[in-house]
């Protein structure tokens, strides 16, 4: 569809004070189209978890987030090390986050499992020592 | 609870927000884990936190939460205030433990988030 709106931001890596900074955005974008709030929330959440994902774990990366008449896509790319076993990455509790990421509040191991729970749909690909992909929808 | 009856019960100090004191919470999170709180928070609950950095703010903004409490003394820098200011987030500092501060909201009627499968 030509109409869709799409919004696209630059994740910066290893630069934990901005993260999360692209989805601050987003929310902003999302209220201004009038779109009702628990949807919003949803995306929120999965788009935040997502960023800082790539910004902990990928070194940052690039988000787009598609409005259209029937879903918000959002689709998060890096050219970080790549997930070896995606099963795994999404049992909740799993993280390879390092003790300093926790003492900042995150690397629980909740946040692949979180962003599947508030989305409709999630798929990932993966590729070692090239990047990974996170197409996520939530309908309208 | 009304905002203002939180700030007079935790006697603390209000940092930003003023104008949304009158406001209403229904429940509250206390925790120092923002991936707990993106996880579990259903409801537009108050964040008490010994955590202070820019994320805590964003997600209790992505969690449409309207006020953070920060115990222990703690205190956000300018720019965490500007963003809070930015989105009407009441941001108030305790000097009570996490611990204290959450038993005085619950002993006076401020119920906890739901719980996940109940
Ligand atoms: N974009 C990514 N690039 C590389 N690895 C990732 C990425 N996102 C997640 N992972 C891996 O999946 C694990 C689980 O992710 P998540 O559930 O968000 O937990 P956490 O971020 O708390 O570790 C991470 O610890 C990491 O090993
Ligand atoms: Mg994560």
């Amino acid at each position: 569809m030509s109409d869709n709106l799409v919004f696209r931001f630059d994740v910066q890596g290893n630069d934990f004070t901005s993260a999360g900074q692209a989805s601050v955005q987003v929310k902003k974008n999302l209220r201004q189209l009038g779109l009702d709030a628990d949807t919003i929330r949803r995306v929120s959440i999965a788009m935040y978890e997502g960023e800082i994902n790539m910004v902990i774990h990928a070194g940052g990366g690039v988000a787009e987030v598609i409005v259209s008449e029937d879903y918000i896509e959002i689709i998060l790319e890096d050219r970080g090390p790549g997930i070896k076993d995606i099963d795994q990455a999404m049992q909740a509790g799993y993280s390879t986050a390092t003790e300093t990421i926790r003492s900042l509040g995150f690397g629980a191991g909740m946040g692949l499992p979180n962003m599947k729970k508030n989305t409709d749909s999630m798929e990932i690909t993966s590729t070692i020592d090239v990047g990974t992909r996170i197409v996520m929808r939530v309908m309208l | 609870m009304k905002i203002s009856k939180m700030q007079e019960l935790l006697d603390a100090d209000v940092l930003c927000c003023e104008e949304n004191l009158g406001k209403h919470v229904y429940s509250a999170f206390g925790c120092d884990l923002m991936s707990d709180v993106l996880a579990y928070v259903t409801d537009q609950a108050v964040l008490l936190t010994g955590l202070v950095n820019p994320q805590v703010i964003r997600t209790a903004l992505m969690m449409d939460m309207t006020c953070i409490i920060f115990v222990r003394t703690k205190k956000p820098n300018d720019e965490m205030i500007q963003l809070a200011k930015e989105h009407g987030i009441v941001m108030m500092s305790t000097a009570m433990t996490l611990y204290t501060a959450c038993g005085t909201l619950y002993s006076n009627g401020l119920i906890g988030t739901k719980e996940v499968g109940k």
